[in-house]
């Protein structure tokens, strides 16, 4: 078999992209409190892809050096979340959340903590609104902060090369500072038929729900 | 009274959810969906939409550029934004356009408290 964006049926991808996209953009929302400006998101991308072409995807108009915040999540469906953004604009990022009036040998200290700071609260705050939406419960793993290509975010040299993964993105940018970055959620093939599962299981209670209480 | 609502999502989940929602809370309004702002802006033009419900993102126009066209026409016209992203520069621009703001995900109480709001608006408006 040869799965590709055809797997998900057209409810199936639109209901993948709202949800992710409540998740984003409450998300976004916190990160818009740590930084004090507003945050600019795009309009979420659903794909099946496999690792290695969506490693390309977050590459594309990016420079090959990325840092990335990740969480693993387990639960009625496992995978893993990510905050990525070009390694060059790390630093600013943290600047824009700890103040200005820091020097730069402070920025750098505190860089990797505040980036796992950030990371946790963002990708927490969006897999929690995912959990709550789809009234599932999910683990999530402690941030840990990976840096590289596209390719070392996304595992494309392990054993898992040349699997197809469901593939979530959003491009965040904040206004009125040179940062932006992707926020991403990578799911492996068994956990996409599980969650197909649970989107039907939702989608059957949004008709359900009206139809029970109708008139 | 029976008013008609805008849906405007370009997620058809969303717009599932929200016609849901009105089954249960104002089963005898009815609801026109379309899926940008393109249409939306057709259908408001041709004067049918007492309320309009908006997504803020949206591929094209976004919810607020839609807001802010559709007040040229109708500056009275009760009108909603419907997102996520609860940025106080969302909801300050929702404001500014004279446009309530409803989060997601939808809650019927939230839905429930703006089209009281929207009803009673369109009451004295026509009086």
């Amino acid at each position: 078999m040869n799965p590709n964006a055809s797997d998900l049926t057209e409810i199936e991808q639109d209901a993948l992209a709202e949800i992710a996209n409540m998740g984003v953009s409450r998300a976004a929302s916190s990160l818009r409190q740590m930084v004090g400006e507003q945050v600019l998101l795009s309009v979420p991308a659903v794909r099946i892809v496999t690792r290695e072409a969506a490693s390309k995807l977050v590459e594309r108009n990016n420079a090959k050096k990325l840092v990335a915040v990740q969480q693993s999540f387990e639960g009625p469906f496992a995978g893993k979340a990510l905050l990525i953004f070009p390694e060059a604009q790390s630093l600013e990022l943290v600047r824009s959340i700890v103040g200005d009036e820091h020097s730069l040998e402070d920025v750098i200290d505190l860089e990797q903590e505040a980036l796992a700071e950030t990371g946790n609260i963002i990708l927490n705050g969006c897999l929690a609104t995912i959990a709550n939406v789809l009234h599932r419960t999910m683990r999530m793993s402690l941030p840990s902060i990976v840096r590289g290509d596209g390719a070392t975010l996304f595992e494309v040299d392990g054993a898992a090369s040349g699997q197809f993964v469901l593939f979530l993105y959003i491009d965040f940018n904040i206004k009125s500072r040179d940062v932006h970055g992707f926020i991403a959620l990578l799911m492996d093939l068994p956990s996409i038929a599980a969650l197909k599962e649970i989107v039907h299981d939702f989608i059957r209670g949004i008709e359900q729900q009206s139809s029970g209480h109708a008139g | 009274m029976n008013y008609k609502v805008l849906v405007v999502d370009d997620s058809k989940l969303a717009r599932m959810v929200m016609a849901s929602a009105f089954r249960r809370i104002r089963p005898d309004w009815s609801l026109i969906e379309t899926p940008n702002a393109d249409e939306a802006l057709a259908t408001v033009s041709k004067g049918a939409v007492d309320i309009a419900l908006i997504d803020f993102n949206m591929p094209g126009t976004d919810g607020l550029e839609l807001i802010a066209n559709i007040r040229k026409s109708y500056p009275g016209m009760p009108v909603a934004v419907v997102s996520a992203n609860v940025q106080d520069e969302i909801i300050g621009r929702a404001r500014q356009l004279d446009a309530g703001f409803i989060a997601k995900p939808l809650t019927d109480e939230a839905l429930e408290a703006f089209l009281s709001g929207a009803a009673l608006r369109l009451r004295k408006g026509a009086k």
